[in-house]
């Protein structure tokens, strides 16, 4: 069970559309998650897979992304080793990402405002993280 | 209780499967829906060109969305990183999926690097129209090839798309091609790629 993790979904424009924490540190992980933004972007083309595993380290903290067919990046921030639940959390996000993707009056690349949505990833993260 | 009918209860759209969806709609209904909003976009404007960028940009949502969707569905979680792997994607899978077959043809440009055309006898949402004399150059296609930008440019490969009638000999409708010129960083990308 981590006591540190910081999850944002970026848009493919690098707007973040999407944020939740587990602790209130936002200011330094958010900073932290920005600057690893350059190296998904490199990263993102070397690959077909969606699932980048962890890209980047600061102090004891980890980085892993997830890169949608659409580029939108799922970053996770977190200190945990456990690479299969990380896996399975992006997973599933995908999924609930998806389907807000197909909602015809959702924009896409900006903000999720759906409180259903937050309560169901904030789940997910119990479950899997 | 008497009389107490089933409570319906709403379930949020995020709590349901995502599914396989629905392999078939009636064409007849898309066919309405179709032609209602062309009708509709064109009490909103005042030149044929602005109706043309109007379909383009309602087709251009719907390719944002038929791409992640397909990726999902049909291909397991891989995304395409290569010119010619998103080319085929658009060529087969979302053809396939969207007017249940494959293109007809898809070819190189040979004057410019950068031209791709996807070819089709008759496009599905053009089946029913028929365009008159005044209206020039206007085509219908523009709402598929919003679709196929949409899916271009989300995946990273941002393009120009245009739709054209070309006249065949010995057919009395001509076939349509969409014209995909892609941007200049796509080509560089690609070099680097290797």
């Amino acid at each position: 069970m981590t006591s540190t993790a910081c999850f944002i979904i970026v848009s493919r424009n690098d707007i973040p559309i999407y944020e939740a924490e587990r602790e209130d540190a936002a200011q330094l992980h958010q900073f932290i998650l920005h600057a690893a933004l350059d190296i998904v972007q490199d990263l993102a083309w070397t690959t077909s897979a969606m699932f980048l595993k962890a890209i980047d380290k600061f102090n004891d903290l980890m980085v892993s992304v997830y890169v949608t067919a659409g580029h939108t990046r799922f970053m996770l921030l977190h200190d945990s080793r456990n690479e299969d639940g990380i896996k399975s959390f992006f997973q599933e996000v995908h999924e609930l990402y998806i389907k807000i993707l197909l909602n015809p009056l959702y924009l896409p690349g900006s903000r999720i405002t759906s409180s259903h949505f937050d309560t169901k990833v904030r789940a997910l993260a119990r479950k899997c993280l | 209780m008497v009389g107490a009918g089933k409570i319906k209860q709403n379930a949020n759209v995020l709590d349901k499967p995502l599914g396989k969806g629905k392999q078939e709609v009636s064409l007849s209904a898309f066919a309405f829906l179709f032609s209602e909003l062309v009708q509709y976009n064109q009490t909103q404007v005042d030149h044929i060109s602005e109706l043309e960028t109007r379909l383009e940009d309602a087709g251009y949502a719907v390719g944002a969305r038929v791409l992640d969707l397909l990726c999902h569905r049909e291909k397991g979680n891989r995304r395409e990183t290569r010119l010619l792997g998103i080319l085929s994607f658009v060529h087969s899978t979302v053809w396939k999926v969207l007017f249940g077959k494959v293109a007809d043809s898809l070819e190189k440009g040979t004057e410019h690097e950068d031209e791709y055309m996807i070819s089709e006898k008759e496009l599905l949402v053009n089946k029913f129209i028929s365009i008159p004399k005044d209206m020039g150059t206007f085509h219908c296609g523009a709402f598929v090839s919003g679709i196929v930008r949409g899916v271009l440019d989300n995946a990273g490969f941002p393009a120009v798309v245009t739709a054209h009638f070309v006249p065949v000999e010995g057919q009395q409708r001509p076939r349509t091609t969409i014209l995909i010129k892609f941007a200049e960083e796509v080509l560089q990308r690609e070099a680097r790629l290797g």
